[in-house]
């Protein structure tokens, strides 16, 4: 009797058995599904940097490493160059690590050095959160018609007061480096906080209270045993953050104003690599111009391919189980 | 008060108006959406399709590109929640620590940071050249790109989370590594799993880099062969329009993406919250 009952608590099937055939079967083709779709994730990264690439090759004797130096992109007359772009991407990507680590940074602080009731961490942790779930286009569209006109007075009036300062040297017509830098910033901002948070939850909490039992303040603590115990966190979430940011297109494209520009005003319109593709794209001409597309679409990929792995290594060796981002 | 003390209190001022500041954008943000976005949201959005440039004021809608968006990260889904599952059974559970399991979780956290355009430009290169036209499933296939390590990191998270007495248990049972994982190990695993697979969703919804051109826009109802509509690139499309109409469409339409996103969000959350292993 007591059989039947554990028979049928098991839905009819026996509870231990050997495997069948078919079982062996279906066990040797499940296992080598999984190989098979692991080796796929490997084949695909190495098809992307291949394919794109291939599709570069045929313009690189044409335009060549020259194309990296200098500033002309004319379709009519087929001449090429990405200077303005590399250094757009850099310099918006840069002013954007500035604002968003600090305030990543110090919201990391805030979060893990016990300044908040448990409830309200909680509470500042998902706005932080929320704020890397809303979609970057509509960023853009925030940034066009609510950031500009909020920024722009207070942005000549920096050009005229302190214009002797390359930064401001021209005024803010409108879109620019100072909103894209500000958006990506935001942008960004989340990706710091979190992954310094880990940093910081990362050290044992024997240290503060070794820093506290020494008579420090909460200060104290935090500016000179916490931070540089969680700097090598800190670094990577930086570097991280930066990756985030350099291959960030949509805010870009909608805010930077895609002027080819070499300029240190971050009051100019200014131009980068993914804000090219973007607009450009659709309508280039078949040829020489894809194939120049093409390959600043490489560039691109290289850059964010090295910092991105020089972030994920920084954070994988400083964080123990912070890798898992 | 002595100067340390000072010093102290001044920093912790100075911390809580960053942090409050930060809030400041998510709620301009939202602010803005409700106002602007809010005027325009009727049933009318939903069912009809995008308004000619003369059309009135107030007419219009974008259905076609509420379908798109839906279909478009269907096919994303159908493509890398099982490619993705799988290489993470194989990375969690199978072989670990083998050499193709370590090169394959670098390569996936590699292309967490590949930046989404590039996704579209890879698909444009491998799907539209070779079709010969902009499609909804080179769209698609665009976004699998961008959700696949999603749900592959999280998916071997959450394998890994399945307590070892579980497996064990199984393979005492006289099970294959296979039956252990469909019978026991995965159903376990489940709730987390669809956790990262509701925030790959989430992300692919709202990007529009990699349809710029590979799905491009459409002012008509889905053809999948044909280019199709998305509420991302609309967004972008009409957001510099000159006609006052468009723009209150684009708000409408970021409201309704941005309200989607947050759901599902929320919805991750809450089965994740509830199944802490």
């Amino acid at each position: 009797m007591a059989d039947n009952e554990f028979l049928e608590n098991a839905d009819g099937k026996t509870l231990s058995k050997p495997p069948t055939p078919g079982d062996i079967f279906f066990d040797k083709s499940f296992r080598f599904l999984t190989r098979a779709f692991t080796w796929a994730t490997i084949l695909l990264l190495a098809f992307i940097v291949y394919k794109i690439g291939g599709e570069a090759l045929p313009a690189f004797p044409d335009l060549r490493i020259k194309f990296l130096f200098t500033s002309t992109w004319d379709s009519s007359q087929n001449v090429y160059g990405l200077l303005p772009q590399i250094w757009g991407t850099l310099y918006s990507s840069f002013l954007a690590l500035i604002l968003g680590g600090f305030f990543g940074i110090t919201i990391a602080i805030f979060i893990t050095q016990d300044f908040l009731p448990y409830k309200i961490e909680i509470i500042l942790k998902n706005i932080i959160e929320l704020l890397a779930a809303i979609p970057s286009v509509v960023y853009g569209l925030w940034g066009i018609y609510v950031l500009i006109p909020l920024i722009r007075p207070f942005a000549n009036f920096l050009h005229e007061h302190l214009g002797w300062i390359p930064f401001f040297s021209t005024r803010l017509s409108g879109l620019g480096l100072l909103p894209a830098a500000l958006v990506l910033s935001i942008m960004i901002l989340p990706t710091v906080a979190a992954i310094s948070q880990d940093a910081f939850k990362a050290i044992p909490h024997k240290t503060k209270e070794a820093a506290f039992g020494m008579g420090t303040t909460r200060w104290e603590a935090i500016l000179r045993v916490m931070l540089p115990a969680a700097s090598g966190g800190i670094f990577g979430a930086l570097v991280l953050g930066f990756g985030r940011a350099l291959g960030e297109t949509m805010a870009l494209a909608m805010l930077i104003g895609s002027m080819p520009t070499v300029t240190l005003s971050i009051l100019s319109p200014a131009d980068t690599i993914a804000a090219l593709l973007a607009n450009t794209f659709p309508e280039a001409a078949v040829g020489l111009e894809t194939g120049a597309l093409m390959y600043a679409a490489c560039v691109l990929l290289l850059i964010t391919l090295i910092v991105n792995v020089a972030g994920a290594v920084i954070v994988a060796k400083a964080t123990p189980g912070g890798d898992k981002r | 008060m002595e100067p340390r003390a000072l010093k102290s209190i001044v920093l912790s001022v100075i911390t809580i108006v960053c942090a409050i500041t930060a809030c400041i954008p998510l709620f301009s943000v939202l602010l803005m959406l409700v106002y602007r976005g809010g005027k325009r949201l009727s049933f009318q959005l939903f069912y009809t399709l995008p308004p000619g440039a003369f059309d009135a004021p107030g007419v219009g809608g974008f259905g076609n590109a509420i379908v798109g968006t839906a279909f478009m990260v269907g096919i994303a889904g159908l493509i890398s929640v099982p490619f993705g599952i799988l290489a993470a059974i194989y990375l969690a559970e199978l072989d670990p620590h083998s050499k193709v399991s370590e090169i394959a979780r670098f390569c996936a956290k590699t292309m967490t940071g590949l930046p989404s355009i590039i996704a579209g430009v890879f698909a444009y290169a491998v799907v539209v050249l070779v079709m010969g036209h902009y499609s909804a499933w080179a769209g698609g296939i665009a976004l699998s790109l961008l959700m696949l390590p999603t749900v592959m990191l999280t998916a071997e998270e959450a394998i890994k989370m399945v307590p070892n007495p579980m497996r064990e248990a199984a393979y005492g049972m006289g099970c294959t590594p296979s039956q252990s994982l469909t019978e026991v190990i995965l159903p376990v695993a489940m709730p987390s799993i669809i956790t990262g697979v509701v925030l790959a969703v989430a992300r692919a919804a709202g990007e529009t880099a990699p349809l710029l051109f590979t799905a491009l826009f459409s002012e008509s109802w889905l053809a999948p062969n044909n280019p199709t509509a998305s509420l991302a690139v609309l967004i972008y499309n009409w957001s510099s329009s000159p006609y006052q109409n468009l723009i209150e469409l684009a708000w409408a339409a970021s409201l309704i993406l941005v309200v989607l996103v947050f759901v599902l969000n929320i919805i991750s959350r809450s089965i994740g919250g509830k199944t802490k292993l």
